[in-house]
């Protein structure tokens, strides 16, 4: 495995990605895992509000829209087509 | 001994909560995982999903959360909604006027045949009625159009976006970005708005949503807003220059907005400090209104129950000013002695006595403001219809207005303390009698800072 891992908050729009964790801890993970960012959910970059945050991605059919602080605690790696 | 025994008590239970806290990350993540999963493996067998990388959705959202469409369309939807809710209740308000005022004739024939004293007669009819006759006649028709409009749009899918669009501005402010969302409900009500802000998890966020909510001018407050932007503007009334009325208003809304961005960002760095909890904001997908339910559901639920609320406070507003104005300590009428106390003030922030306390007595509801207002100048004791805007703003030119007065009258209107209803709302909710005297205090600062601040300037430059 070395593909590298990087944060959401890097992830450009229209890209695609797997969650591979989440950092944060305590409330903050409970509300981003019961959205169901668990371990190898794919995610997608659909669009960055004009202001350029928060950014919405489509995640499990849902789009929902992150601001930077929550999506830099979610880490992924590039998906690999295979 | 027992001391020693209690410290090594302590530690245990210490050490059996962090282990517990460890054991409940992974288990609570080990849950969720596992259900997704489980979720996952069903659905793929049941559920077959289509490529939405280019549905009608996304293309909307192309458009609705451009960098270059986004913001011009939030502000002409905006507008959009405004002029039809000013043009649409212009001849409704007139008919449900005539009507109202008609049937005041009628019951003024009924007291004179029962042979009712005056008085009985003026506090009944000429303070309690008329003064519920204006509430409705002016406030049913906009609110009938105004809240299925807003209803749709909520519907739609249409709010979410702003809130997207809008969030950066609010995470700046050290706010949330759902405080759009209850400051939507507030153009239909702040009371209803201050119960929205319970979609907002955390406490402080909340709380700064609940005292910076009356930025947003509400259903009561749109009249005033309306009539003395027609005055201001020069119209000749409402209906002939809806259009340049609605921008005034839009224009409002907007120094409405960036006050409550200000005075949001001052309380999370003084009375409210800390930094933003989590934001997450689900962006549905657009679907058609369902129009019947729409219907029901605005008018009822919203038009039917914010109506019944002002009526409410506007029966005894009437009778308790048409005991004032006609009620005479001396040669003057309590009301007559009231403003002239508060003139000094209100002329040194650009307004006059009497408005100020329009503005007290309509305390109860913001609605009445503008009636108790005309009839302390029209000085007869009644709340009276002016039938033109231009008979009102001959009426305000006779009493020393200028354009400033107009301006500020508009601006205190905007800033100003909330609501008798809002007030009491701010309690229930907070459940703390220091934020509501503070929901009271801090507007009415910006109010008096704001009115002081242009009303110099515009002096000072000579402009008036």
């Amino acid at each position: 495995m070395s593909i590298a891992e990087f944060e959401l908050t890097q992830l450009p729009v229209g890209g695609f990605a797997r969650v591979v964790g989440i950092k944060a801890e305590g409330l903050v993970r409970n509300r981003l895992l019961d959205l169901g960012l668990v371990p190898a959910t794919v995610v997608e970059a659909v669009r960055k509000s004009p202001a350029g945050d928060p950014i919405a991605y489509k995640i499990r059919g849902a789009l929902i829209a992150l601001r930077s602080e929550e999506s830099r605690q979610i880490t992924v790696r590039a998906l690999v087509e295979d | 001994m027992a001391a020693n025994q209690e410290n090594s008590f302590n530690h245990l239970v210490f050490k059996a909560q962090a282990v517990r806290k460890q054991m409940n990350t992974n288990l609570r993540d080990q849950v969720v995982k596992d259900i997704y999963q489980r979720a996952e493996e069903i659905a793929a067998k049941a559920v077959a999903l289509p490529d939405t990388r280019n549905d009608l959705d996304r293309k909307i959202d192309n458009i609705v959360t451009s960098r270059i469409w986004g913001y011009p369309l939030m502000f002409a939807l905006l507008s959009l909604v405004f002029w039809l809710t000013i043009t649409g209740a212009n001849y409704p308000s007139q008919l449900l006027s005539n009507v109202l005022f008609g049937f005041q004739e009628q019951l003024t024939g009924f007291f004179r045949w029962a042979g009712a004293p005056a008085w009985l007669h003026g506090v009944l009819v000429l303070g309690l009625y008329r003064c519920l006759a204006w509430v409705v006649s002016v406030m049913l028709p906009p609110m009938a159009i105004f809240f299925p409009l807003f209803t749709f749009l909520e519907d739609l899918g249409y709010l979410p976006r702003v809130a997207f669009n809008l969030d950066k501005l609010f995470k700046k402010a050290g706010a949330h970005g759902k405080q759009i969302l209850t400051m939507c409900m507030g153009f239909g009500c702040n009371a209803a708005g201050i119960i929205a802000c319970r979609i907002i998890e955390s406490p402080r966020e909340r709380l700064i949503a609940i005292l910076t909510n009356n930025f947003v001018p509400c259903n009561g407050r749109f009249p005033t807003l309306i009539a003395m932007a027609a005055v201001f503007m020069g119209a000749l009334a409402a209906g002939t220059n809806s259009f340049a009325a609605a921008g005034v208003v839009a224009g409002v809304v907007l120094i409405g907005i960036a006050v409550t961005l200000l005075v949001s960002r001052i309380l999370s760095k003084t009375l409210l400090k800390g930094v933003p909890s989590t934001f997450t904001l689900e962006l549905p997908p657009y679907r058609m209104p369902k129009i019947g339910t729409l219907l029901i559901r605005s008018i009822l639920d919203r038009t039917i129950f914010v109506l019944m609320r002002a009526v409410v406070v506007a029966a005894p507003a009437g009778v308790i000013t048409w005991i004032l104005a006609n009620v005479t300590i001396g040669d003057m009428s309590i009301v007559a002695r009231l403003a002239g106390w508060l003139d000094g003030f209100g002329r040194i922030i650009g307004l006059d006595g009497y408005i100020l306390l329009a503005f007290l007595l309509g305390l109860p509801a913001n609605e009445i403001v503008v009636p108790i207002l005309i009839m302390c100048y029209l000085a007869q004791g009644t709340m009276l219809e002016l039938d033109s805007i231009e008979a009102l703003r001959q009426l305000l030119l006779n009493n020393g207005w200028t354009w400033l007065t107009a301006l500020n009258m508009i601006l205190f209107s905007l800033l100003h303390f909330p609501c008798a209803t809002t007030l009491l709302t701010v309690r229930k909710e907070t459940q703390s009698t220091k934020w509501t005297v503070l929901a009271a205090l801090i507007p009415t600062g910006a109010a008096i800072a704001v009115c002081f601040l242009v009303a110099q300037i515009v002096r000072a430059l000579g402009l008036v």
